[in-house]
C-alpha cells in the first residue's frame, strides 16, 4: 500500500540551538490510526508541526501525498493543508468568531457557499455535542467545549490525515471516549488519524492503532501495532 | 475568490471597526488637502489656457523709424502686404492719437514732442498660431517692403506670467503627488498594524489552508473600506470650500478671475481623484500584506 505520509532522516532545530528532532524516519498509510507518544518535551509536538506544514525541517525528506513538502513552493502549501485536518493542543480558535464560524472555517477557504454551510458545520457541532452552543465565543466556553469546536473544525472538511495534539486533554472521561470514538468514526471512513497523547488508556481503545514512540526528538523503535482493549474499560 | 465578498463572516475576520481607528480620518484629510491642491493647480491650468487662447493668434508689428514719411509709408505697405497674406486673418493699423495714449502714462499727454520718433504699430490676428514658422514667415515676407518692422508676439511679452502659471501647476502637482506618497505611507503603517493585531488569526487560516491571496483580500477590503469612508468625508468637505470659492470669484466678476473657473473636465477629474485614492490605498495595502504573508511558512 502506498504510504501517505513519508519522513526519511528528518532533523528539526530551532534558531541554533540543538536538534529538536533527529533521524525521524517513518510512514503512514492511508486510513490507519497512530498514536504519537513521549514524555512532555519528547518532540511531539514539533513532530505534528512538521506534519501538518507549519514548520519546514532543517535537513531530510518529507513527503505528503506523493509531495515533496520540503521543497514546494509556498503557493503550493495551501492546496496540501486543505487535506490535513488539525487540533492544536492550545486549540487556536479565532476569538472573535462564534463556534459555528470557526467550526466553518475551512468550508469558506475551500471555498464553499454559504448557502451550503449551515448543514455540515451544524451536524458537526452536534456531533462534538456542542450544537446548543454553536452562537456562543470561544472566551465564553469552557476548556472542554472549546477543545471540541477545535476538533469539530478539524474535521468538517472531512480531510486525508486529521492531526490532533493532545485533544483529550480538558475533556472528562466520557467525553475522551466520545471524541476517539469520533475519531474512529472518521478513521472508518478512510481518513488517516494522527492522535499525539500521553494518556496509555486513551492508546488502548482503538483496536489496531499504531503506536510511535518518541524519546528526546527521536523515534524509540520501529511502529507498532497496539492491541486493543477490552471495549468498556474504563479510559 | 474563496471568500464570498458578500460574507458577513469574511468581514468578521478581522474584526475591529472601520471607524474606530484613526486611519479613516487621516485619509479623510488627505484626501481633502489633495482635492484642493489638485483644484488650485486646474484653476490656474484654466486660467493660463484662457489667457493663452486669447493671445494664440495675436501679433503686433512695430515700424520703428524715424522719418515720418518714410514710416508712414512703410507701415501701408506693410498693412497691404498682410492682408493679402494667407497667415492672416484680419490687420488693424492702430491710430497714432491710440499710440500717444498708450504711452501717455510714461511721457505725458501734454508734453508730448513731436521730434520723438513714435513707432507705428498695426495689430494683426493670423489664422493660426503664432509659431516661431508663421512669425518668421512675417518677417521674411515684411523685410522687404518694410524694412523697420519688428514683429512680436503677444505671447511673448506675457512669458512671465506664463511661467508663474506653469509654475504654480507643478507645484500643485507636486503637491498632489507628496499627498499620494503620505497617503500610501498611512495605508502601509495601518496595514502593517493590522497584520501584526492579527497575526494569530492569519497563522490560523494558513493552517487551515487559506492562500496568501485570500488573506490579502480580507485586508484589501477593509482597508479600501477606509478609503472609501475617509475619502467621501475628505471630498465632501473639499467640494464645499471648492464650491464656496467659486462663487466668490463669480460675485467678483472679474475677468482674470474667471478665467480660472474650472472647465468641465476639471471636474471629472477632481471626481476621479477620490476613487484613485481608494485604488492607491487598496493597492498598498495589498502589496504590503502580500510582502508580509511570502515571510510566513
Amino acid at each position: 500500500m502506498d504510504s501517505i505520509v513519508q519522513f526519511e532522516n528528518v532533523g528539526l532545530r530551532y534558531g541554533t540551538g540543538a536538534e529538536t528532532l533527529s533521524d525521524i524516519s517513518f510512514t503512514l498509510l492511508p486510513g490507519r490510526f497512530y498514536f504519537l507518544t513521549g514524555t512532555s518535551g519528547a518532540g511531539k509536538t514539533s513532530l505534528l508541526k512538521l506534519l501538518f506544514l507549519a514548520q519546514r525541517p532543517s535537513r531530510g525528506l518529507i513527503k505528503l501525498f506523493d509531495t515533496d513538502a520540503v521543497t514546494l513552493p509556498r503557493e503550493q502549501l495551501p492546496d496540501l493543508r486543505r487535506r490535513i485536518g488539525v487540533v492544536f493542543q492550545d486549540f487556536r480558535l479565532v476569538q472573535h468568531l462564534s463556534a459555528f464560524d470557526n467550526v466553518a472555517l475551512p468550508l469558506r477557504v475551500a471555498g464553499m457557499a454559504e448557502d451550503e454551510l449551515q448543514e455540515p458545520v451544524t451536524e458537526m457541532l452536534d456531533w462534538v455535542g456542542i450544537g446548543a452552543r454553536a452562537s456562543a465565543r470561544p472566551a465564553t466556553l469552557s476548556g472542554g467545549e472549546q477543545q471540541r469546536v477545535a476538533i469539530a473544525r478539524a474535521v468538517v472538511a472531512r480531510p486525508d490525515i486529521l492531526v490532533a495534539d493532545e485533544p483529550t486533554g480538558n475533556v472528562d472521561p466520557d467525553m475522551a471516549l466520545r471524541l476517539l470514538q469520533l475519531f474512529e468514526g472518521l478513521n472508518k471512513l478512510g481518513t488517516t488519524v494522527v492522535v499525539a497523547t500521553h494518556d496509555l488508556h486513551l492508546q488502548g481503545r482503538v483496536r489496531d492503532a499504531q503506536v510511535m514512540r518518541l524519546d528526546k526528538g527521536r523515534l524509540s523503535g520501529p511502529v507498532t501495532a497496539q492491541p486493543a482493549l477490552a471495549v468498556g474499560r474504563a479510559l | 475568490m474563496l471568500f464570498p465578498s458578500t460574507s458577513r463572516q469574511d468581514k468578521g475576520l478581522i474584526p475591529e471597526g472601520r471607524l474606530t481607528g484613526p486611519m479613516p480620518w487621516v485619509l479623510a484629510i488627505m484626501m481633502f488637502l489633495t482635492l484642493l491642491a489638485a483644484a488650485t493647480a486646474l484653476a490656474v491650468n484654466a486660467s493660463a489656457a484662457h489667457v493663452n487662447a486669447d493671445l494664440a493668434g495675436r501679433v503686433t508689428v512695430q515700424i520703428v523709424e524715424p522719418d515720418p514719411e518714410m514710416r508712414a509709408r512703410q507701415t501701408q505697405a506693410a498693412a497691404d502686404a498682410l492682408t493679402a497674406s494667407q497667415l492672416v486673418q484680419s490687420v488693424d493699423v492702430v491710430p497714432e492719437q491710440e499710440v500717444t495714449q498708450l504711452l501717455a502714462p510714461w511721457i505725458g499727454s501734454e508734453g508730448f514732442d513731436s521730434s520723438i520718433p513714435m513707432p507705428s504699430m498695426i495689430d494683426i490676428s493670423l489664422n493660426g498660431p503664432a509659431s516661431d514658422s508663421n512669425l518668421d514667415a512675417l518677417r521674411d515676407m515684411l523685410a522687404g517692403i518694410a524694412p523697420a518692422a519688428r514683429v512680436d508676439a503677444h505671447g511673448s511679452w506675457l512669458k512671465p506670467v506664463f511661467d508663474l502659471l506653469k509654475s504654480l501647476q507643478y507645484l500643485g502637482l507636486l503637491l498632489v503627488l507628496l499627498l499620494g506618497f503620505a497617503t500610501s505611507a498611512t495605508v502601509l503603517l495601518a496595514a502593517r498594524s493590522a497584520l501584526d493585531t492579527h497575526r494569530e488569526t492569519i497563522n490560523v487560516l494558513h493552517l487551515l489552508g487559506a492562500t496568501d491571496s485570500q488573506i490579502t483580500t480580507l485586508f484589501q477590503r477593509r482597508i479600501g473600506l477606509d478609503a472609501a469612508f475617509g475619502g467621501a468625508i475628505g471630498a465632501i468637505a473639499a467640494l464645499a470650500v471648492i464650491l464656496l470659492i467659486w462663487s466668490q470669484m463669480e460675485d467678483i466678476g472679474s475677468g482674470l478671475l474667471e478665467s480660472g473657473l474650472l472647465r468641465w473636465h476639471d471636474w471629472v477629474i477632481l471626481a476621479l481623484i477620490p476613487f484613485a485614492g481608494i485604488a492607491l490605498a487598496m493597492f498598498t495595502a495589498r502589496l504590503t500584506v502580500m510582502r508580509a504573508l511570502r515571510k510566513m511558512m
